[in-house]
């Protein structure tokens, strides 16, 4: 077992892994965050997408004892108290969202991407969210709110 | 303002937009032990012996099984509810399998322990004496002769034959002027849902038995759970929480659910299994995997008047909930949207070593509308007739319709959903693209395709299933209950996995009784809530559960009525009725809404004699008619004719759906079908090898597509309200995926037009198009 202390949303946490834990699971099962998801066990989804330092990553991708010494933020952390995060609130104005189980990974996907690429077009949207699925939307309503966000025109 | 035909926003956004969703895997219940089952990597074996003695000393384990361990648990096998005919072979599925493996992927022993990753660590250590025998995958060998047998007690490996025939269609063709003849293949798909299955069950000291389960059917699940299990259905709650997604393979009545709920009685502790993807790919439901071949007869001038089909449909290694019947739910499309006269269907079930096939999204009415949509290209090619031409000359065009394969189409209107798609799409200047690019040589060619289609969905008049032996009815049931400080509650047995019934169904509601969207609360998914209900699968529940709730609202206003009339003191005839408040005809300050009514039904000092008290209604609505949504839907693909890529261009898609309730809805539905469909021409394939390996066994070699490969999508409507119900509604959940594989394949043929390409299979692949073009110049 490893010694690893990572700050999740904020708080700093404490915790004994395996060294082979991967970090959607440390969230998940250790910390009890359920709100990032695992789909697949290729790194192909994007469900597990969390930011790490501030940048998008596949939490599958990742051993936890990676994200030792650094910050997580997942979906439970995004919103500023009961206010949405804009791409929340935009995910939701814009229907971009059925099951819901892709789209915390897309969320962040998104939020992260926003920041490298402040006014995006469309094609540049889809592009940056290959690593992510969905198989309720058809990405439609999704690419609108992203560009919704982003302020750019749809 | 009423709240139907309004985008409301979602009530199911909140919590699922910050990761407060219940997904199953999310639940973890004090002391839960966790499954992992050992899967035969073989598509055929003899299960020899299995040595479990070192899993069962690993560290974290609390049991290891056997299936033969295992087999006094379940009284029967999984059922199949839909034994189609009389020569069906209705094999046994044991939830793992004891003497023999029938696919790559079935069960065959259990481990349990108190981590995931100690049962996962442990499932590796059991030892299973396999010994492999001949297996066979593809379906028309299945049926070659001397193939090796899935079931030794299914001769030929045929699990069934079913036919439908009207009219005198020897003569039609006999008589026909012009005749095509089409074979395709419609490719095995894996639905992939995002959010993998999962089961959870805990049994308390009485033996109640509560199931929290990744399902589509709840109701469904928990007669099936009786019926394979022998526990009292009263005893059994079973719960779907938030479920991700299904597209119909959540629906299936599945191993790892008796499994589960088998152990967590006989250890008397929570226990839950979690698919993994790649496990996924084997152990849920496939769909599609059928050979069709279509004939149709025609006049000179391309006239349809016969259509003659023919089936060979994957069962797989066993008959699922409904495997039987998907062909069935296609049976009465292979014309189309066309008038013809004569009709002729005919259908062979095939069992393969195989994961099982059964319902996904669509189910048997994308196959029809593909052949229909194609095989009527292959005419036009023969007649010398646009795309456009051939259809309008088939269209029925008076409605209600009674069409040759023997039911009646409630509304529509073809010809308007053509011209609306055209309109939409700009086909004069598409066109002159194109010929523009055929004229320059261009090495990226556009193709046009078009799919004008008629689906029937709002599964479904319980006569007619029976008629058709399925094991239930159609019905739904929906309750409406005002609470006395006037906020509602609707008990929904339809249920949802993201299409949005909480918010849909409240715009129903909050109409009918002059409430507030957001007085209203939907419950679903909890037969401890909801005891009652047929569930969710074939586009069924607004056109069914939707007019149930308007029935069951329409019950609550009946009797507020008459609370209102004894109150207000005048006779109920005298009251009128507008946006929840009842007023005295003459007098219309004097009066009382629903939610007043609703409280003094609750508080019951003051009712007509013989009332029952309290402000509630249930109405079980069983449709007198399947729903029937069409449209037309027009592909634009550029193919670069030197690799063979295929990118989708433009997307065009008009509905007729009839009234809609929610058009953001509405939309996400058609949008996500379309997604579907598309791929299923352009990308997913599941490919076995020749040893029956599934070798598309993840998401990285079964390919789901990103945002990046798909545009965006351009959406219109036409209305013609369905008159077989008052909301004037019609199923929307599967139009997308019907409609748009064959628009998309078309447009893929036509790109290849001046190349003599008249064949292709899907998924239409860079490899594919560039041998379809190699061999065309050749």
């Amino acid at each position: 077992m490893k010694q690893i202390a990572v700050t999740v949303n904020g708080t700093r946490h404490e915790a004994e892994v395996e060294p082979r834990q991967l970090l959607v699971y440390f969230l998940r099962e250790q910390l009890r965050l359920t709100g990032t998801n695992v789909g697949c066990d290729t790194s192909s989804c994007g469900s597990c997408t969390v930011l790490l330092d501030g940048e998008s990553v596949k939490s599958c991708t990742l051993l936890a004892v990676q994200a030792d010494g650094h910050e997580v933020t997942t979906i439970e952390g995004l919103a500023d108290g009961d206010t949405y995060h804009p791409m929340q609130q935009a995910f939701h104005e814009h229907h971009a969202l059925q099951c819901g189980f892709c789209t915390p990974g897309m969320v962040l996907a998104a939020v992260s991407y926003l920041k490298e690429n402040p006014k995006p077009t469309e094609a540049e949207v889809r592009l940056a969210l290959e690593g992510n699925l969905c198989r309720c939307t058809g990405y439609h309503n999704i690419v609108k709110a992203i560009l919704a966000a982003s302020g750019a025109e749809a | 303002m009423t709240a139907v035909g309004q985008s409301v926003l979602r009530k199911e956004d909140a919590k699922l937009l910050t990761g407060q969703g219940t997904y199953v895997d999310n639940l973890h219940p004090a002391g839960t032990v966790f499954v992992s089952i050992v899967r035969s990597p073989y598509a055929h074996a003899r299960i020899n012996g299995i040595d479990v003695s070192a899993a069962a000393a690993a560290d974290g384990v609390v049991g290891v099984y056997t299936g033969a361990d295992l087999e006094s648990l379940w009284s029967g096998g999984l059922p199949c509810f839909w034994p189609v005919s009389d020569d069906i072979k209705l094999v046994k599925h044991l939830p793992l399998a004891t003497d023999r493996a029938r696919y790559a992927g079935d069960g065959v022993a259990v481990v349990v322990a108190e981590t995931r990753v100690a049962a996962k660590d442990a499932a590796e250590l059991v030892q299973v004496d396999y010994e492999p025998i001949p297996s066979v995958t593809d379906v028309e060998a299945a049926v070659a002769d001397g193939a090796p047998l899935v079931h030794d007690d299914a001769p030929g490996n045929q699990a069934y034959t079913w036919e439908l025939v009207t009219g005198d269609v020897d003569k039609v063709f006999a008589d026909a002027a012009v005749t095509v003849k089409e074979r395709y293949r419609q490719q095995r798909l894996i639905p992939t849902a995002m959010e993998p299955r999962g089961v959870l069950c805990e049994v308390n000291a009485a033996g109640d038995v509560t199931v929290i389960t990744s399902t589509q059917g709840p109701h469904i699940m928990r007669t099936a759970y009786t019926l394979v299990l022998g526990i009292p259905e009263a005893k059994i709650r079973v719960i779907a929480p938030d479920v991700g997604g299904g597209f119909g393979s959540k629906l299936d009545v599945y191993a790892e659910d008796m499994i589960v709920i088998g152990l967590a009685r006989k250890l008397g502790r929570p226990v839950k299994w979690t698919e993994e993807r790649s496990e996924a790919n084997v152990a849920t439901i496939h769909g599609r995997d059928v050979i069709q071949e279509i004939e149709l007869a025609a006049t000179a001038e391309g006239k349809i008047t016969g259509v003659r089909t023919r089936l060979r449909a994957a069962m797989g290694a066993y008959l699922q909930a409904v495997t039987p019947g998907v062909p069935l739910l296609g049976a009465w499309l292979y014309a189309g949207c066309y008038d013809v006269q004569a009709y002729d269907f005919h259908c062979t079930g095939v069992f393969t070593n195989t994961t099982p096939t059964d319902a996904y999204r669509g189910a048997g009415r994308p196959e029809a509308t593909y052949a229909i949509e194609r095989a009527i290209g292959a005419l036009a090619r023969q007649v010398g007739k646009s795309a456009v031409e051939i259809r309008r000359l088939n269209f029925i065009d008076s409605f209600p319709a009674d069409i040759a394969s023997g039911l009646q189409i409630d509304s529509g209107d073809y010809h308007a959903a053509l011209d609306k798609g055209l309109e939409v799409l700009g086909y004069d200047a598409v066109l002159a693209e194109q010929a523009d690019r055929r004229a320059a040589n261009d090495r990226k060619q556009l193709g046009i395709g078009f799919s004008t289609y008629v689906e029937m969905c709002g599964l479904a008049p319980s006569r007619i299933l029976g008629a058709l032996r399925y094991g239930a009815g159609g019905w739904e049931s929906l309750s409406v209950r005002v609470l006395p400080t006037g906020t509602v509650q609707v008990m929904s047995g339809t249920t949802p996995h993201g299409q949005g019934h909480a918010t849909t169904f409240s715009q129903i509601v909050a109409d009918r009784l002059g409430v507030e969207v957001s007085d209203v609360e939907f419950l679903s998914g909890d037969t401890a809530v909801v005891p009652t209900g047929m569930d969710t699968y074939g586009s069924r529940s607004l056109p069914v559960g939707g007019v149930a709730l308007y029935h069951a609202s329409e019950k609550v206003v009946a009797k507020a009525r008459e609370i209102a009339a004894h109150q207000l003191e005048v006779a109920a005839d005298d009251l009128d009725y507008e946006a929840g408040r009842f007023s005295v005809k003459g007098s219309p300050d004097k009066g009382m809404h629903v939610k007043e009514a609703a409280y003094v039904a609750w508080t019951a000092h003051n009712l007509p004699d013989g009332m029952e008290p309290g402000l509630e209604a249930t109405y079980v609505y069983d449709p007198p008619n399947f729903s029937w949504p069409s449209g037309c839907h027009i592909a634009v693909v550029e193919v670069d004719t030197e690799t063979g890529d295929v990118q989708l261009a433009r997307y065009v898609a008009v509905d007729d759906i009839g009234n809609v309730i929610n058009p953001m809805i509405v939309d996400g539905q058609v949008h996500g079908g379309i997604a579907q469909g598309v791929a299923q021409a352009l990308w997913e394939e599941a490919v076995y090898d020749e040893d029956g390996n599934l070798l598309t066994g993840s998401l990285l070699n079964y390919l789901v597509p990103s945002a990046a490969e798909l545009p965006s999508y351009e959406l219109d409507r036409t209305v013609t309200p369905s008159p077989t119900n008052p909301l004037g509604v019609k199923g929307v959940g599967e139009t997308g995926t019907i409609a748009s594989t064959p628009a998309v394949v078309n447009a893929v043929l036509d790109a290849l037009e001046p190349f003599g390409v008249t064949d292709i299979d899907m998924p239409t692949s860079p490899e594919r198009v560039w041998r379809a073009i190699q061999e065309a110049k050749r």
